[in-house]
């Protein structure tokens, strides 16, 4: 236990920069001061903690990551930052290396008219309303480690904000780039999504490690979708293979919104997302989408929370996996209808794909139903690919490979496919095919 | 729904009716649990000495542990020095050989419960091993099934006649330190039933306890161990009542099923205790550790329950299947009315190759009921080509119940197959204007629905069995829906 101890001392090193005070962004010292004492309290999770059963923080722990520093922005070049922009399809761009906000890369001269995107910090600094208004209201720094240790010690983060009545075409793309250093580093990335009444916009949330990177990313979103609203978030994660990731997302949904939510996980060693959405208005819809490849000894883990708190709302969530190699999936996903959220329809669907004999995989579809008149189901499934199926194109001349390949494809296109954004979609379903032995050959079809 | 108000009052109105208090003198030991209670215990059962060195080791054990709290289910803090841990009707030292020396107030308890002994051992081939409190009282058909050299004794009989079966299986499936409660149970456990099937013999009856509740504050433990021998086939049914009693009583039992090679254990549990008033005051706390050992090859166990009474149910029956090619089945409907809460479900552990299982769970939530479904599924890394099926469904009668399903599913294995299903909704009204305008009064409607949503589940019970369930659903049900 010594270094778990050792290493709490570390991120309280980290907080003791803050606790001076005297700057313009004082205003949220408190709630930086009670999430530390909370962090304090709490520790590490541990497999013990029902929450965290099945995923291990125990290598987090044990590593005293160091505060990464803005000096990483002058190694990049923006060669760099245009192959992963998207820049054709976006309507703007806020680069975050190693968790520092590059202005000079970033696009977000030309936003479209009632759009505003740019650094959290800056906003906390000038003390903006909205962000006074939101900023820690929604994400549970009470009882989740992580989120309390991201609101005590963030440093920035993107602010997207949405004035009422504005359809945004383009999305926005936040990119978080993570580089190799000389000692691993830590980066807790905040960012609020504030989104007015009537108002539609979609951004996507990148996460993209350089090779050999080894970093440690507790990444806090916090996502409000106004009345009529609708919102699409798109959390892309492809972080370098020695890395630690842990997303943490909360959407509140106004009455008649509708936001989804799509987490696909690609890449890191450890990664783990808590996704939680509350029902907040009547007649709100949330979709929760999920993918996740994975090999090697990689593990991902999808926490997932839905609250109907009020009555007449839809929730969909739908998570797919495909494991090989000799990693570990986990999905847990809880449903809440509290007692008055009468007509409510919730569905849960979890399926895993298991490609080798080591990998594994772990699901606990939850519901918890407090109110009569609703209709609820979850559905898991955890198997390997149909040998039927595969018989069946083997016998129309397609060698075994290329039929498990396909058949692989199409299980994870089911979700690929909820991709709105086209460039993304795409770019999606290129590293899909690159991971499938001759994915290529049936690229044109596809 | 505001026109069916007062049905669902008439309904919510209706009384357990089993429940009433056989005045029969009880030979009991001070309340208290100590080294010296479980010394009494063992010697009043005339025990071999091993057995007082396991109940010693558990007791040890057991106090090393602390409550469990994880369930889903809220009641006040037990004081396990409250409670008596030895009761039995006090009769003639030597136990009676026939019904005519039964105690007849003990007879006519079973007739108030509807269940003549005679009569049902004549009529429905069925041999009861009927408990009373916590010592056997009577034993029909035994010489029967002595012919196909079958045992179906009371426990401490076995411990007495079959030690080397008993030392051999007890605690093979529960070890003692396995829970809290089983732990408690080894300790302090006063009697229950034993059954051998000696290899390749088929039961040819269905083997039945009913188990009962009597004398105040007395927690009952019983303690089942059923042994399959290799080709063996058995079907045991266990029914329950209790009567009607203010203080909360804890029973803890722990029920151990053996299968070996192509063995198939069938067991049955019809349970309606007392549930508490309508206030949530009184009641049973049902904590019970029931396992099945899937030992042999091709080996079968199949759990079957029907859960209507109880203030709380907290159990899971599981199998491990170890033997290639074995299966495990759990079959169930849990009914939580008024302030009953029950956290019940299974587990199934998939160890050995070809292995299968299915659960199929019926939940039922009417009134201030909160009704849990938690179910864990494992399939080891060396378990290729298992299989499982998982449904559970609930259904919600009244805006004041709960339903919860908290599966776990893990899977070490990349040739598995898993399958989990699960489904919440309530009595849809267009099905019940449906039934009502064919002239099918509200309370028939609702009890058809309800009985086909859980047919799954009755199919798997034998024929009288079923019967008494259904019957057990609707009086339970009484004055919840709406």
């Amino acid at each position: 236990m010594a270094h778990v101890k050792e290493d709490k001392n570390t991120y309280l090193a980290h907080f003791d920069r803050f606790e001076q005070g005297g700057a313009a962004s004082d205003w949220f010292l408190p709630a930086r001061k009670t999430a530390m004492a909370r962090f304090t309290e709490l520790g590490f999770p541990t497999t013990k903690d029902e929450d965290w059963r099945y995923t291990n923080v125990a290598p987090i722990a044990k590593i005293a990551f160091e505060r990464a520093d803005r000096s990483a922005i002058d190694g990049v070049t923006a060669a760099q930052i245009a192959r992963l922009a998207m820049a054709d399809a976006v309507g703007g761009l806020l680069v975050f290396i190693n968790g520092h906000f590059a202005r000079d890369l970033s696009i977000i001269d030309s936003l479209s008219a009632g759009l505003h995107a740019g650094s959290l910090a800056a906003a906390v600094e000038s003390g903006d309303a909205v962000v006074k208004e939101h900023l820690g209201k929604h994400t549970d720094s009470v009882t989740q480690a992580f989120a309390a240790l991201n609101t005590a010690i963030v440093e920035d983060g993107a602010v997207i904000r949405v004035e009422s009545g504005k359809k945004i075409e383009r999305p926005i793309h936040v990119l978080y780039l993570s580089t190799s250093t000389a000692s691993p580093f830590v980066s807790h990335p905040r960012n609020l999504i504030v989104v007015g009444e009537c108002s539609e916009v979609t951004v996507i949330e990148n996460y993209v490690g350089l090779d050999g990177a080894k970093y440690f990313a507790n990444a806090v979103t916090e996502i409000v979708v106004g009345d009529g609203a609708i919102v699409d978030h798109y959390n892309v994660q492809r972080e370098a293979d020695e890395a630690f990731h842990i997303g943490t997302r909360h959407v509140r949904l106004g009455r008649d919104s509708c936001a989804t939510s799509h987490t696909l996980s690609m890449g890191g060693k450890l990664v783990r997302n808590n996704v939680g959405a509350l029902l907040a208005g009547e007649g709100a819809e949330c979709t929760l989408n999920g993918l996740y490849t994975i090999d090697g000894e990689q593990h991902v883990d999808n926490h997932l929370r839905v609250d109907h708190a009020v009555p007449h709302c839809d929730s969909r969530e739908f998570y797919k996996g495909i494991l090989e190699g000799r990693s570990h999936g986990v999905f847990c996903g809880r449903i809440m209808v509290r007692e008055d959220a009468q007509k409510t329809d919730a569905k849960q669907t979890n399926m895993s794909l298991l490609l080798s004999e080591e990998a594994q995989v772990d699901s606990k579809p939850q519901l918890e139903i407090f109110a009569d008149d609703v209709k609820c189901t979850h559905g898991a499934t955890i198997g390997q690919v149909d040998e039927d199926a595969l018989f069946y194109l083997q016998s129309r001349g397609i060698s075994a490979e290329a039929a498990r390949s396909l058949l692989i494809y199409a299980f994870a296109k089911e979700s690929v496919s909820k991709i709105k954004v086209d460039a993304l979609r795409e770019q999606l379903d290129a590293l899909l095919l690159a991971r499938l032995p001759q994915g290529a050959s049936f690229r044109e079809s596809a | 729904m505001s026109e069916s108000g007062s049905t669902i009052d008439q309904w919510a109105e209706s009384e357990y009716k089993y429940g009433f208090v056989t005045d029969i003198e009880a030979d009991a030991v001070p309340a208290g649990l100590n080294e010296d209670v479980i010394r009494v215990i063992s010697a009043k059962k005339g025990e071999p000495e091993f057995m007082l060195e396991w109940r010693l080791k558990a007791y040890r054990h057991w106090l090393t542990m602390t409550e469990p709290t994880w369930a889903n289910v809220k009641y006040p803090a037990i004081d396990y020095q409250q409670i008596v841990y030895y009761s039995a009707p006090k009769q003639n030292k030597d136990a009676p050989k026939s019904l005519d020396e039964v105690d007849p107030e003990l007879l006519r308890t079973y007739e108030k419960l509807g269940i003549p002994l005679e009569e049902r051992a004549k009529l429905a081939g069925v041999a009861v091993d009927a408990v009373f409190d916590s010592v056997s009282v009577a034993t029909t058909f035994r010489e029967k099934l002595a012919e196909l050299d079958i045992i179906f004794c009371p426990f401490s009989e076995a411990v007495k006649e079959h030690p080397e079966l008993v030392r051999k299986y007890l605690g093979s499936v529960v070890p003692t330190g396995d829970n809290f409660f089983s732990a408690l149970n080894s300790a302090v456990f006063t009697d229950g039933s034993f059954v051998y099937i000696p290899k390749g013999v088929k039961c040819p009856m269905e083997l039945s306890t009913y188990f009962r509740i009597n004398a105040a504050s007395t927690g009952q433990f019983e303690r089942t161990l059923i042994i399959a021998d290799e080709g063996a086939d058995v079907s045991y049914l266990e029914g329950c009542t209790a009567p009607m009693r203010d203080e909360n009583q804890l029973h803890a039992a722990v029920v151990e099923l053996v299968a070996l090679d192509d063995a198939s254990i069938k067991y049955s549990t019809v349970q309606n205790w007392y549930p508490g008033d309508k206030e949530g005051k009184g009641g049973i706390y049902n904590f019970v550790t029931k396992r099945g050992k899937c030992q042999g090859r091709n080996s079968h166990i199949s759990w079957t329950q029907v859960e209507t009474g109880s203030s709380i149910t907290w159990k899971y029956p599981g199998c491990i299947l170890l033997g290639d090619n074995s299966v495990g089945e759990f079959y169930s409907v849990a009914m939580a009315n008024n302030y009953q809460q029950a956290d019940t479900g299974t587990k199934m552990i998939h160890i050995g190759k070809n292995t299968r299982s299915t659960i199929i769970s019926k939940g039922i939530s009417a009134g201030h009921g909160q009704n849990t479904y938690r179910g864990g599924v494992r399939i080891n890394s060396g378990a290729t080509d298992a299989r499982n099926f998982t449904q559970c469904d609930s259904m919600l009668i009244g805006d004041q119940c709960g339903a919860h399903t908290f599966p776990y599913i893990e899977v070490k294995n990349k040739t598995a197959q898993m399958e989990h299903e699960a489904t919440t909704s309530k009595i849809g009204e267009d099905q019940l204007f449906y039934m009502m305008q064919r002239g099918i009064s509200m309370e028939d409607a609702v009890s058809m629905i309800v009985n086909g949503f859980c047919k799954e589940v009755f199919r798997e019970l034998p024929m009288e069995f079923a019967v008494e369930a259904q019957k057990l659903l609707e009086v339970s049900l009484e004055g919840s829906v709406g």
